[in-house]
């Protein structure tokens, strides 16, 4: 029907001098666009059926392919834009809620990329991280405003449950379901060997991953899916998921072809029975329920593990923030609007939230005028692209950050942005047997622990420049930002200077 | 010695191993002429056995501390070099195709002269480490040293 036809938005280009017929392109592709056709001898492509997710381009052993985005437009209009043209004609088509993976692709403000840092010019000299110690060990976890200590110098002060990292880089939660076990084992082994911590995300935990608990933080969300004595006291802390940065205010489906035998039985719901998380908790309905639940959780794990609360970052996220410290949380995770999904409304991901720079700069600095910082940590995901990011988030008062999007970057992910089909041709987002094997964790485990320790040097390096030898002396240190083409309302909410200034 | 083993759980059955084996031993440095350039394209001496289920693996010369092969090879063609590197000597080799009748894996084959053709594990090519394993995408393949030999 020419009514609902829309043209494939890409264009594979294949350079016939070049194809050797091999058919990699062909056996590689889930989506099934390449073809071989042994009349002519050539290599055949259904474009309508490509995501872009370059698989075949990168394993092309000639360099043959490259895909493009179709040059084939509806008549100009500024308003009218083509994306929002066919998003009305699927509707129409099939009456359904548009449904996207991954972060935003919006072109919202990066205040990130508005944010500049200091470094040190002869009077406060720079250190050199290669000849000087250089500490980036943050612990995570509720901290005292006093020490008592006996005649002895003997300490007398219990110290809350911490988390203690080498580096303030955590993997952000992404659940098993949403992401194969593969991509788990590769995050399971990669924070072990980082000396940080990887998150369970709300899909439990697979028996073959327990050994690497220490470095493991386990989830617990409002579907409490894989939820059980053991798995509580598996992880080195518990998180409490309110929300996610890129669908705020709303649950999560995983659909039950995703539910196979190893999923249903670390979920613990029957197999191919699609699994519903609730948008709210529904015994959450205060900051009094949150807290019965985080001492549920404690008195669960003897007291021994610290609490961290998740929440999307929202218009009243300061407010939301202070009722968490004061709900007994050890540690506020805050996800920003840009953070990744496996699956989501596409007007809620595009709409909803706000972007974590802000989120951060109000919490922290709530949580300081009200003299409760020390109780909680913070911890900030949703979309941390570099070490800068990093450090800027570091300034601005983060102890740590959360990587996800990056993380599965180092796995391969090229953010096509259709996880939700599940038929990731990287083997990350899927539950397909054969999908799933091209992603060897002893590859995507070495990639990610490459990833992370890069990123440790340039924050020493950063560090080092602006004359800081401790992670700790950088927290919350907004004297070393300035604002690039911030008005002065931004710089007010940042808590920073403009640049020249 | 080090061979090549082949994990099954990795291999995606991509076969570019075996564009890889033929490329590295087309004696072309260039791989789209070694495949578009000649009358026949180059032979691999690997191949991806593709079975049921998703499983493939890649089969190619295990390199036999006591090869059948070499027992079996009339014209003295096949040799174990000091390497204990299992080779053929094509000038020698009359194509009578004994050695692939002996061979328990099944990892010979024959090239577009009639003579045999078998893995060497690239010390005959440009390629010197194997080709095969350096270019698996997944480390499906790979090149190492284990305890206890074949055969």
């Amino acid at each position: 029907m020419a009514i609902n036809f829309i043209h494939p938005e890409f264009e594979i280009i294949r350079e016939e001098k070049r194809c050797i017929k091999c058919r990699a392109c062909e056996r590689q592709c889930a989506n099934e666009v390449h073809s071989y056709d042994q009349e002519f001898d050539c290599m055949e492509s259904d474009e309508s059926k490509c995501v872009d997710c370059q698989r075949c381009v990168s394993l092309c052993p000639t360099r043959a392919l490259k895909i493009r985005k179709t040059d084939n437009r509806y008549r100009e209009n500024a308003n009218w834009q083509q994306q929002a043209m066919e998003e009305i004609f699927r509707q129409a088509d099939t009456g359904g809620v548009l449904l996207s993976s991954m972060g935003t692709p919006k072109d919202y403000p990066n205040y990130w990329d508005k944010i500049l840092i200091n470094a040190s010019q002869v009077t406060n000299p720079p250190i050199d991280p290669l000849r000087e110690p250089m500490e980036t060990k943050v612990f995570l976890g509720k901290k005292l405003n006093k020490l008592e200590f006996d005649e002895n110098g003997e300490l007398l002060s219990e110290i809350p449950p911490q988390i203690e990292l080498e580096m303030p880089i955590m993997f952000s939660a992404m659940s098993y379901g949403s992401i194969s076990e593969n991509a788990h084992k590769s995050l399971a082994r990669a924070a072990t060997e980082l000396g940080t911590c990887y998150n369970t995300g709300e899909g439990g935990l697979n028996q073959d991953l327990y050994k690497y608990g220490a470095n493991t933080i386990v989830q617990v969300a409002s579907g409490r899916f894989g939820v059980h004595k053991d798995y509580l006291n598996a992880g080195a802390a518990i998180e409490i998921k309110m929300g996610q940065g890129a669908k705020p205010g709303i649950g999560g489906h995983l659909p039950g072809r995703k539910i196979l035998e190893k999923v249903s039985r670390t979920r613990m719901i029957p197999v191919g029975v699609d699994a519903i998380s609730p948008a709210p908790h529904h015994d959450i309905y205060s900051i009094e329920d949150l807290r019965q639940l985080i001492f549920s959780l404690k008195e669960a794990t003897n007291y021994e593990k610290p609490v961290i609360v998740k929440i999307a970052a929202v218009h009243n996220v300061a407010a939301i923030a202070s009722g968490i410290a004061r709900s007994g949380a050890d540690i506020i995770a805050i996800d920003g609007f840009r953070g990744g999904t496996g699956a989501a409304p596409t007007r809620i991901r595009d709409n909803v939230g706000i972007p974590i720079e802000l989120a951060l700069a109000a919490v922290d600095q709530r949580l300081r005028d009200e003299k409760i910082r020390n109780d909680v940590s913070i911890v900030i995901g949703g979309s941390i692209r570099s070490s800068a990011d990093v450090v800027k988030a570091i300034a601005l008062g983060a102890d740590a950050v959360y990587i996800g999007t990056a993380a599965l970057l180092a796995l391969g992910c090229h953010l096509c942005r259709t996880c939700h089909t599940g038929k990731c041709n990287w083997g990350i987002a899927t539950q397909r047997e054969d999908l799933v094997k091209r992603l060897n964790p002893d590859i995507g485990a070495k990639r990610l622990a490459n990833l992370v320790s890069a990123w440790n040097h340039e924050i020493m390096e950063m560090m080092g420049g602006m004359g800081i030898n401790s992670i700790e002396a950088l927290k919350g240190n907004r004297l070393m930002l300035r604002g690039i083409g911030m008005s002065a309302k931004e710089l007010e909410i940042f808590g920073i200077s403009h640049a020249g200034e | 010695m080090k061979r090549v083993y082949v994990n099954e759980e990795w291999c995606l059955g991509c076969h570019l191993c075996e564009i890889q084996c033929a490329f590295a031993n087309s004696g072309e440095a260039d791989m789209v002429k070694a495949f578009n350039n000649s009358e026949q394209k180059p032979l691999a001496r690997i191949t991806v056995e593709d079975g049921e289920n998703d499983i493939h693996f890649a089969v190619s010369c295990r390199h036999c501390e006591t090869p059948y092969c070499v027992k079996g090879c009339i014209t003295g063609a096949l040799t174990v070099n000091e390497n204990g590197i299992v080779q053929i000597d094509d000038t020698r080799c009359v194509g009578c195709r004994t050695c692939i009748l002996m061979c328990p894996y099944g990892c010979l084959t024959v090239g577009h002269n009639k003579t045999l053709l078998k893995c060497e594990l690239c010390v005959e090519n440009l390629g010197g480490e194997p080709s095969c394993v350096r270019r698996c995408p997944n480390n499906a393949i790979v090149f190492e040293d284990r305890d206890g030999g074949l055969l």
